[in-house]
């Protein structure tokens, strides 16, 4: 049982290394990077990785086919991803938890009227829409982030919904009832401390979903423009060369596959320590 | 309202119905949870309410703490009724003691913010707070040092404590306890009972004791009220109701109680296997189903409250 607890808070802390890893790329991208990741140099295109034959200490992880450095552009894409995902976990988060929580308080009316709002939003398909929005306005970081945001709500909202329905039953609740307390402080104070170590791991999940759901967006051509280094852009860019240099669509993807990977084992970690205090 | 004082609590014709099945294609069904009971308790007494599961007696305790509106009926506080009073002032009169230590505190706040609660909801500055919250743990039986700790650093019984320190903190007149020692070791619960019964001498507090557990009304109780689907079927004080009771129930309950005696099994009392539905209540006498005594006419005359040999009775052969 020991063991299987260290073996958790082990990969929590892989994950909160990975992701704090990448947060730092994100932040001080500026500072890090050994070249400007717009600049083209024709002459040095498709360098290979420092590893491979070929390539050379002044390009680590090689050049695109424009000659861009690709260290530099897998770091400045480090700061879209994270955009993207601290983003649209907000903003869905806000309308989701919000939406889910007075759903479960209130019940009646106002639950159907969550009830309807979360399987009408269940209803739309994401990539249609994203295909419509840059249709009207052109793509951009912005709509991404808008398209994602206000649409990744759906699973804030079930489980605020489903936790605040089991929380608002029990006697604590009614404790602060006879008590006097208002019905927002119940609902601040006593219903959503409550219910936040569920809603760390949905962030979490939303978090890398919408990393990749930015990525599907880029490489359909619906998500962030070129030249913007993200790693969905970054991959799209490459199919057309993978055939001969197969590390110019890796490089991105493991960045990705590594980046989700530490997100959800971020997550499960965060969850076993919130929600400790309740079984201990 | 000259001469005597009012009573503590006084319940009049109270009725509780739930709607069940709220869907637009379902019939719905009428849940009669508590179906006119009247009592009053006077200042400084014990009230017992016993029964078995899903007869009324939870939900006639949320409903005098102001959890759940009456459907109909009314409950008078000090004579003024308990819907036309704000949040903080129910607050300062009632309060109550749940029956599960564990899930009555919230498992993220300390112990300080949850006794303190009542307080903090009256408006009541930190410092204040935490003087009468130390001054009220200590009180129950707690050390002050114990205010930082988390609910789950707690046992049972010093939970329960906690949970006694909340519900009088405002030193309200009225505690309704909602089975508040069956949760807990048989070793824990007299001493519970017996803070109980010494707080309830000390601060003069009119208590609503809500069990299940005969015993323990028995023990701290002035008057019982037997509950049975949503109604009051007999109501004594609690010497004539445990002595020699009057109505086939009563006498059901008090003879379910365990002997100490091994090897004799769970008695017999003749009640049969069957649950009572508070959705489908029986015509006539709502007991009859199960009546061991039960004749032709209780099937469709419905009992009326008497007075039997000094004690309110709901049976036509009492």
């Amino acid at each position: 049982m020991r063991r299987f607890a260290s073996l958790r808070m082990a990969s929590a802390g892989l994950g909160a290394l990975i992701v704090l890893v990448v947060l730092i790329a994100a932040i001080f991208a500026p500072l890090l990077v050994p070249h400007d990741p717009f600049a083209q140099d024709l002459n040095a295109r498709m360098v290979p990785p420092v590893w491979m034959t070929g390539g050379g200490p002044d390009h680590l992880l090689g050049t695109d086919q424009l000659g861009r450095d690709y260290l530099s552009r897998l770091i400045y894409g480090a700061r879209i991803s994270m955009l993207i995902g601290v983003a649209t976990v907000i903003t869905s988060g806000l309308i989701g938890i919000t939406l889910g929580v007075l759903g479960g308080f209130f019940g009646g009316r106002v639950d159907d009227v969550v009830m309807f709002l979360i399987t009408a939003r269940l209803s739309i398909p994401l990539i249609l829409v994203a295909l419509a929005v840059v249709g009207l306005v052109g793509s951009s970081l912005t709509v991404v982030v808008m398209t994602l945001g206000l649409l990744l709500w759906d699973r804030f909202a079930v489980v605020a919904r489903t936790t605040t329905m089991q929380v608002r039953t029990l006697d604590y609740i009614a404790a602060a009832w006879a008590a006097g307390c208002s019905r927002s402080y119940i609902l601040l104070r006593e219903v959503i401390p409550n219910i936040v170590h569920h809603l760390v791991v949905v962030a979490t999940l939303e978090m890398a979903l919408a990393i990749l759901l930015e990525a599907a967006l880029s490489f359909l051509g619906l998500g962030v423009p070129p030249p913007l280094p993200s790693w969905g852009l970054m991959i799209s860019e490459a199919k057309d060369y993978m055939y001969f240099s197969p590390w110019v669509i890796m490089v991105p993807g493991v960045a990705l596959f590594v980046l989700v990977l530490g997100i959800n084992l971020l997550g499960d970690g965060l969850r076993d320590m919130l929600g400790a205090t309740r079984d201990a | 309202m000259s001469g005597a004082p009012p009573p503590a609590i006084e319940i009049r014709d109270v009725a509780k119905i739930f709607r069940q099945g709220t869907g637009a294609f379902s019939a719905a069904r009428f849940v009669r949870a508590v179906d006119g009971v009247s009592f009053a308790v006077p200042a400084g007494g014990c009230f017992g309410v016993v029964g078995e599961s899903g007869c009324g007696k939870s939900t006639l305790a949320r409903l005098i703490l102001g959890l759940h509106p009456p459907s109909s009926g009314d409950i008078l506080v000090d004579g003024r009724r308990l819907a036309d009073m704000d949040r903080r002032e129910r607050a300062r009169l009632i309060q109550p003691v749940f029956q599960d230590p564990f899930s009555s505190l919230n498992p993220r706040r300390a112990i300080r913010d949850i006794v303190g609660l009542p307080l903090a909801a009256q408006g009541i500055g930190r410092a204040e707070r935490e003087r009468r919250v130390v001054e009220m743990l200590e009180r129950v039986g707690l050390t002050a040092e114990m205010a930082g700790r988390l609910p789950a650093q707690l046992s049972g019984g010093q939970r329960q404590r906690v949970a006694i320190a909340r519900a009088l903190i405002l030193r309200p007149r009225i505690v309704v306890c909602d089975e508040p020692t069956s949760a807990l070791d048989v070793s824990v619960q007299a001493q519970i009972l017996n803070l109980l019964a010494e707080l309830r001498r000390e601060l003069g507090l009119t208590l609503l004791f809500i069990s299940h557990n005969l015993a323990v009304v028995e023990h701290i109780c002035d008057e019982v009220a037997v509950m049975y689907l949503g109604r009051v079927v007999e109501r004594a004080a609690t010497e004539k109701l445990f002595h020699a009771a009057a109505h086939p129930y009563t006498r059901a309950l008090l003879a379910s109680v365990l002997t100490p005696e091994p090897g004799l099994g769970i008695p017999d009392v003749g009640l049969g296997d069957t649950y009572p539905d508070p959705a489908n209540v029986p015509p006539g006498c709502r007991f009859h189903p199960r009546c061991p005594i039960a004749v032709e006419r209780c099937r469709s005359e419905t009992p009326l409250p008497r007075m039997v040999d000094g004690r309110q009775v709901e049976c036509l052969l009492a």
